[in-house]
C-alpha cells in the first residue's frame, strides 16, 4: 500500500448498531496537510465516522486506510494507528485526577517510553502552544472549558501524531471561548496538520477548511471547496441545512 | 469611580447578616414545652435519662476497673511468653518508625498520624504501668522521632520513596515472621492460636493487607472480556457473599480437619485468616465494581486515543479513579473486616474476645464481664474511630482534583 494515494483512506465503508445502518457507504480520500470540515444534522453519523479512523467505534464493511496502515483486528495495527492520530473531544474527557502537565506528558511517558524530565519538558512546551503555560499545575476541575479543552489538544499534540481529529471541540464551550480553542486550532492549520473537523462554526470552516463534507443519514451528500458549498451547493439537501444554520 | 469611592460604595450596601440567637427561655419554650403533653415528655424523659446516667456513674465508680490492668498481658498478647515480649515491641517500634518515616519525607495526613501516635504514646507512659513498660512506651515516640528525622533528611533524594515503599511492603511479611520465629534464627513461639488481641489485629492486617489487592482483581476479572474469567469471578463473588462468614470459618476449621491430612493442612491460624480474607475480597470486589462503573466511557477513550492499552489504561486511568470514589465504603469493610476477627474466637482461636471469656471464667475475676466488654468496646472504637479518620482526611486531601 502506497501513501500517496492520500493520508486517509476510507472506501465504502459501513457500520450498524445494532439494527440501525449508521454510516452507509463512506467514500473519501485525504491529503497530508488537507483540512476537512464535516458538517450535517445531529444524528447523520459524523462522530462515528471519525471515531472509525482510531478505533474507537469499529466498522462492519469496507475499507479504512491510515497512513498506509489497514485498520483490522489487528492489536498490533489499532496501536500503530492510535499513536499516528490524535483526537480531541467535545466533553474534553481530561484525566480529572492528574494535574493539566501530567494530563499532556502521560502517554510520552508510557507510550513513547521518553524520560519523564524530557516528557514533562515537551508537555511543557505544548502547553506553551496553546496559550496556558501557567496552568500547567492545575487539575482539570479547577480550569475553564476553554482552558481544558486546549489542555486536550494539548495532550493530543503530545503524541506527535500525523492526523488531528476534532468532534465538536467548541459546542459545549461558552461563546467567550470558543474563540481562544479556534485560535489554536487555526495555527495548527496553518503549521501543515492533518486535520479533521467537525464543527457548526461555519466562520472557522470558511477560513481555514480546504474542503466541507456534508453528511446526512450516513450518507456523504456533499464534498465540495468552502467558497463553493456556501455560495453554491449541488445538492437540495445541503441547502436546506445550510438555511437552517446559517439563519440563526 | 477611584478606588476609595468603589470601597465606599461597596461598605454602604453591606448589611450585617440576621442574628440567629435565640434566647435561652424562648428556645425552651418553643422547642420542649410547647403543649401540656410536650412538657410532661419533656419532664418524663428528663427523669429517664438522669436515671441511666447515673446508674451508668455509679457502676462505672464501683466497677472493679482492676481486672483490666491486672489481665493486661494477657488481653493484649495471651500467651506470648514474657521473655519473648520484646519483639512485639519490636514490631511496634518498626511501625512507629514507618510512620515517623513516612510523615518525615511526605507531611500531611502523614504527620497527623505519627504524630498522633507518638504523643498518645507519651501519654499511656504517664500512667501508673510498671516502670519498664513505660519505658518501652516511650520507646514508640523515640522510634516515631527516628523515622521523621531520617525520612526528613531523604525527602529530596530519588530512591527514597521507592525505599519507603519497599519498607513498608516488606515490613508485613518480616513482622509476622519475627512474631512467629523462625527455626534456627528466633525460638518459635508455641500456641499461636493464643495471642489475645494481637490475633485480632495481625488477622485485620493480613485480612485487609491481601483482601484488597484480591478484590481490585476479582472486580476487573467480573468486568473482563474473557468470559471464563468473569463467569469464575462471578461465581466466587456470589456464592461468598451468599454465605455467613462464621459458617465459612467452621467449614475452614472443622471440614478442612476431615478432609486434608494433617500434613498439608495449613495451621487453624493460616486457614482463619486466609477465610477471612477470602470473605472479605467478594465484598472489597463489589465495592470496587461499584467505582468501576462510575467512571465515564469517554476516560476510556480518552485513554485509548492517546495510545495506552487496557493494562495502561485500567492502572494508570480507570483505577486511580475508582478507587478515590469508593474509599469509603472500602474503609467500612476494612473497620467490618476487623471486628469479624472476634469471630475466630468461635473456632477454639483466642483472640481477645475468647480470652475474655476465660478471664470471665476465673474465680478471682467473677463478675466483671461488663468491665472487660467495656474495655473491649473502647479498644475497638479508638482503632475503628481512627481508622475512618484517616479515610475522611484521604478522602479530602485527595478531593483536589474533583471533577
Ligand atoms: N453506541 C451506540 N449505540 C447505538 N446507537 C448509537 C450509538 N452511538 C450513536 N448511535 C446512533 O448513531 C447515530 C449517529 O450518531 P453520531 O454520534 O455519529 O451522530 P452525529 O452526527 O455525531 O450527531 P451530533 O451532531 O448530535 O453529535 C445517532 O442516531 C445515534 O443515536
Ligand atoms: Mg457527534
Amino acid at each position: 500500500m502506497t501513501n500517496d494515494e492520500g493520508i486517509i483512506i476510507y472506501r465504502d465503508v459501513h457500520k450498524w448498531y445494532g439494527d440501525f445502518h449508521v454510516l452507509r457507504g463512506i467514500t473519501f480520500t485525504m491529503q497530508k496537510g488537507e483540512v476537512v470540515v464535516i458538517c450535517g444534522p445531529s444524528g447523520s453519523g459524523k462522530s462515528t465516522c471519525i471515531r472509525t479512523i482510531n478505533r474507537l467505534e469499529e466498522h462492519q464493511r469496507g475499507q479504512i486506510i491510515v497512513d498506509g496502515i489497514e485498520l483490522t483486528n489487528d492489536l498490533r495495527n489499532i496501536e500503530a494507528i492510535r499513536r499516528e492520530v490524535g483526537i480531541v473531544f467535545q466533553q474534553f474527557n481530561l484525566f480529572p485526577h492528574l494535574t493539566a502537565l501530567q494530563n499532556v506528558s502521560l502517554a510520552p511517558f508510557w507510550v513513547l517510553k521518553m524520560r519523564k524530565s524530557k516528557a514533562e519538558e515537551a508537555a511543557m512546551k505544548l502547553l506553551e502552544r496553546v496559550g496556558i503555560p501557567e496552568q500547567a499545575q492545575k487539575y482539570p476541575a479547577q480550569l475553564s472549558g476553554g482552558q481544558q479543552q486546549r489542555v486536550a489538544i494539548a495532550r493530543a499534540l503530545a503524541m506527535t501524531p500525523k492526523i488531528m481529529l476534532f468532534d465538536e471541540p467548541t459546542s459545549a464551550l461558552d461563546p467567550e471561548m470558543i474563540k481562544e480553542v479556534l485560535d489554536v486550532m487555526r495555527n495548527l492549520a496553518r503549521s501543515g496538520m492533518t486535520m479533521i473537523v467537525i464543527t457548526h462554526e461555519m466562520g472557522f470552516a470558511r477560513e481555514v477548511a480546504d474542503r466541507i463534507i456534508f453528511f446526512d443519514y450516513g450518507q456523504l451528500v456533499e464534498e465540495n471547496t468552502p467558497e463553493e458549498f456556501f455560495h453554491n451547493p449541488k445538492h437540495e439537501r445541503t441547502k436546506l441545512f445550510l438555511s437552517q444554520i446559517l439563519d440563526y | 469611580m477611584d478606588e476609595n469611592q468603589l470601597a465606599g460604595y461597596a461598605d454602604k450596601n453591606q448589611l450585617p447578616p440576621p442574628s440567629e440567637r435565640i434566647p435561652a427561655i424562648r428556645w425552651l419554650k418553643q422547642n420542649l414545652f410547647s403543649s401540656w403533653f410536650n412538657a410532661i415528655l419533656t419532664i418524663v424523659s428528663t427523669a429517664l435519662i438522669m436515671t441511666i446516667v447515673f446508674g451508668l456513674l455509679r457502676w462505672a465508680l464501683e466497677a472493679r476497673w482492676e481486672v483490666i490492668p491486672a489481665n493486661l498481658k494477657l488481653l493484649l498478647v495471651g500467651t506470648y511468653p514474657v521473655e519473648h515480649l520484646w519483639r512485639v515491641w519490636a514490631v511496634v517500634y518498626l511501625v512507629a518508625f514507618l510512620l515517623g518515616f513516612s510523615s518525615g519525607a511526605h507531611g500531611g495526613l502523614m504527620r497527623r498520624v505519627s504524630t498522633t501516635a507518638a504523643l498518645v504514646s507519651v501519654v499511656l507512659a504517664v500512667l501508673p504501668f510498671p516502670w519498664g513498660t513505660r519505658g518501652w512506651l516511650l520507646g514508640i515516640a523515640v522510634a516515631a522521632a527516628a523515622g521523621f528525622g531520617l525520612g526528613y533528611l531523604g525527602k529530596g533524594i530519588r530512591w527514597c520513596k521507592r525505599l519507603e515503599i519497599a519498607s513498608w511492603i516488606l515490613s508485613f511479611p518480616i513482622s509476622l515472621i519475627f512474631l512467629n520465629g523462625v527455626g534456627g534464627i528466633l525460638p518459635v513461639i508455641k500456641g499461636r492460636t493464643m495471642w489475645g488481641f494481637m490475633l485480632n489485629l495481625i488477622g485485620a492486617v493480613v485480612g485487609i493487607g491481601l483482601s484488597f489487592p484480591v478484590g481490585v482483581l476479582l472486580a476487573l476479572g467480573r468486568r473482563s472480556r474473557l468470559p471464563a474469567i468473569r463467569l469464575v469471578c462471578t461465581a466466587y463473588i456470589e456464592i461468598i457473599r451468599g454465605v455467613p462468614l462464621i459458617s465459612l470459618l467452621f467449614m475452614a476449621s472443622i471440614m478442612l480437619q476431615l478432609l486434608l491430612p494433617a500434613s498439608v493442612r495449613p495451621d487453624l491460624l493460616i486457614r482463619a485468616m486466609l477465610t477471612i480474607t477470602a470473605f472479605s475480597a467478594a465484598y472489597m470486589a463489589e465495592n470496587v465494581r461499584g467505582g468501576l462503573q462510575a467512571i465515564p466511557q469517554g476516560q476510556y477513550e480518552a485513554a485509548y486515543a492517546v495510545g495506552l492499552n487496557r493494562a495502561l489504561t485500567t492502572i494508570l486511568i480507570i483505577l486511580p479513579q475508582a478507587l478515590r470514589i469508593v474509599i469509603p465504603a472500602i474503609v467500612g469493610q476494612f473497620i467490618a473486616l476487623f471486628m469479624d476477627t472476634t469471630l475466630f474466637g468461635f473456632i477454639a482461636i483466642l483472640e481477645l474476645l475468647n480470652i475474655t471469656r476465660s478471664i470471665m471464667g476465673n474465680l478471682e475475676w467473677r463478675g466483671t464481664i461488663f468491665e472487660l466488654y467495656v474495655f473491649i468496646g473502647i479498644v475497638f472504637w479508638i482503632l475503628c474511630y481512627s481508622m475512618s479518620y484517616v479515610s475522611r482526611r484521604i478522602e479530602k486531601t485527595l478531593g483536589v482534583g474533583e471533577r
